[in-house]
């Protein structure tokens, strides 16, 4: 039982490390597709990784331990956060030790970190992504939690494990609560992944950066590993939003045959929540950053309208 | 592993929890919207999530009619008055027409406290209430104070007009959900009100333009006695 749970863990945290630069690379290869241009491989985010892992790292004279002590802080906050949700089985070592708020909490310290050395060399553009990355944050992290009280209260506990476990193995019912904390959860992570209607991950043009912007000093293994950490932040928010909005398929036993099985329905669910993302990239345009406030605006309050609708509809009843 | 409350809810009744959460939803997108046109269209899908829910009441209930409602709100407020509205917008050239708003946030914020507001009010009502929809009271109440809150916060015409009709739909969402619709003759008085007082306004928006070459209805403030 526990050895299983133990295993369970492990694969778990190694699939996420695999798969997250290939999630990566599909969510370009889709949106190369769909805009037209021929697409890059499907492992190009791997062969950026290994060129970046075999270059040197260079350092600003200014910069501290902190700078340097950054990236692996965040990679392996990031890494922490895709172990701890239940994406393969929700019989995991970790669960019982973290919970829904304890993943939102990791996300933060992640963005307070990559803020702080965003700012540690003084670039202006450093800071001033930043800053925006912070003015961001703030807005969509109630947001996230409401979603998550919104799961919590249908299920009437924080802990992800058990969040999955009731909304997986029940009868069907119809929660419009869920469908409400579905759409801000998405746009939700839309923002906190620097997608296209906040942040362009692919631009070249610093005025307009927000993420890209707070590694602009980066170099080397340093930036490999923050690239990684934000693959597996975006393998991370996939699998919430799967465990929490389509949680069929994840099974509660956490032997090899179920994990193979569990496995297999991920990589779909996966392909197809990477095309959606690529379709959304593909069919808005970039927001001024003074309308960021008004798009997460909406993400909360559609998610305090789930716990709402959920407190009038479905508990009364 | 704690059983879900919602278990045993007739599968009827989760359809219509549903359409009364995207009713208000719509609702909510109307009160955020600048673009007329957009808005005339979230008219027209809330007039049609209005159908279908009172058609699925009717069904379920048995109540006949409920169908005769459903028919009529499907005939006007699916397609005869987006129909009026679009052919209005279009003859006054406002088709593209873009409102700047007060900070959306702050008009969401107060949208919010207006729903915590009737859902609390409607608690007690739903309580005494005998109908499958009992539920769904709060909800349209909710709708209501939207649209007024709407009404308040536009300066042009026609999302004024378009507000006050998104408050009669949330006038017979709440009839249907608190007691099965009103009485027919009721209905079909309240159904030819609507249709003529469109009618009437749409002369009205001619008029106003005539006089202040614009649909801002601040323009009327101003209006003083020779």
């Amino acid at each position: 039982m526990n050895f299983y749970a133990f295993f369970a863990q492990l694969v778990a945290l190694a699939v996420a490390l695999v798969m997250a630069p290939i999630l990566n690379g599909w969510v370009n290869q889709c949106r190369a597709w769909l805009q037209n241009r021929s697409a890059p491989p499907l492992l190009q985010t791997y062969y950026t990784l290994s060129k970046l892992f075999h270059k040197d790292v260079l350092l600003a004279h200014n910069a501290s331990s902190l700078f340097r002590s950054a990236p692996y802080i965040i990679f392996s906050c990031m890494a922490l956060a895709s172990a701890i949700v239940p994406s393969l089985s929700t019989n995991l070592i970790y669960s019982p030790a973290a919970d829904a708020i304890a993943l939102v909490g990791l996300f933060a310290l992640a963005r307070v970190f990559i803020a702080l050395a965003g700012m540690d060399v003084g670039t202006s553009f450093g800071s001033l992504g930043s800053r925006r990355e912070m003015l961001i944050g703030f807005l969509a992290e109630p947001a996230l939690l409401m979603v998550f009280f919104t799961a919590s209260l249908i299920s009437r506990s924080t802990s992800l494990s058990t969040i999955v476990e009731t909304l997986a193995h029940r009868e069907f019912v119809i929660y419009p609560s869920l469908a409400f904390a579905g759409v801000a959860f998405s746009m939700v992570s839309l923002a906190e992944n620097a997608r296209v209607p906040i942040d362009n991950p692919t631009t070249h043009l610093e005025l307009t950066m927000v993420h890209e912007a707070m590694i602009l000093e980066y170099s080397g293994r340093h930036l490999a590993l923050i690239e990684w950490a934000a693959c597996l932040k975006l393998f991370a928010y996939s699998c919430i939003g799967l465990a929490l909005f389509f949680p069929f398929g994840i099974p509660e036993a956490a032997d090899p045959v179920s994990l193979a099985i569990a496995g297999a329905i991920l990589m779909l669910k996966l392909a197809v929540g990477g095309f959606l993302l690529a379709l959304v990239e593909t069919i808005s345009a970039k927001m001024r950053i003074f309308r960021a406030p008004e798009f997460l605006g909406t993400a909360f309050l559609l998610a305090v309208l789930a716990m709402l609708v959920h407190l009038l509809l479905e508990a009364g009843q | 592993m704690s059983p879900s409350l919602s278990q045993g809810i007739p599968l009827a009744s989760q359809v219509i929890n549903l359409c009364a959460a995207i009713m208000l939803l719509i609702g909510f997108a109307m009160l955020a919207q600048r673009r007329v046109l957009t808005l005339i269209n979230l008219f027209m899908l809330q007039g049609f999530v209005l159908f279908v829910s009172t058609l699925i009441v009717a069904l379920t209930t048995k109540q006949n009619h409920l169908l005769w409602s459903a028919g009529l709100t499907l005939l006007l407020k699916v397609i005869a008055l987006p129909y009026i509205l679009h052919r209005l917008i279009r003859r006054l050239s406002v088709k593209w027409d873009i409102e700047t708003l007060l900070n959306i946030p702050t008009t969401m914020l107060i949208g919010i406290a207006l729903v915590i507001i009737s859902f609390n009010v409607a608690q007690p009502i739903s309580q005494i209430s005998g109908t499958i929809t009992r539920a769904t009271i709060g909800i349209a109440l909710a709708c209501v104070l939207l649209a007024f809150l709407m009404m308040i916060t536009r300066s042009k015409a026609v999302p004024q007009v378009i507000a006050f009709l998104a408050m009669e739909n949330g006038l017979f969402f709440a009839a249907t959900s608190a007691t099965y619709g009103m009485p027919m003759v009721v209905e079909l008085g309240i159904a030819l009100d609507v249709l003529v007082g469109m009618v009437i306004l749409g002369v009205f928006f001619f008029q106003i333009r005539e006089q202040f070459d614009s649909l801002d209805i601040r323009h009327m403030e101003r209006i003083k006695e020779e």
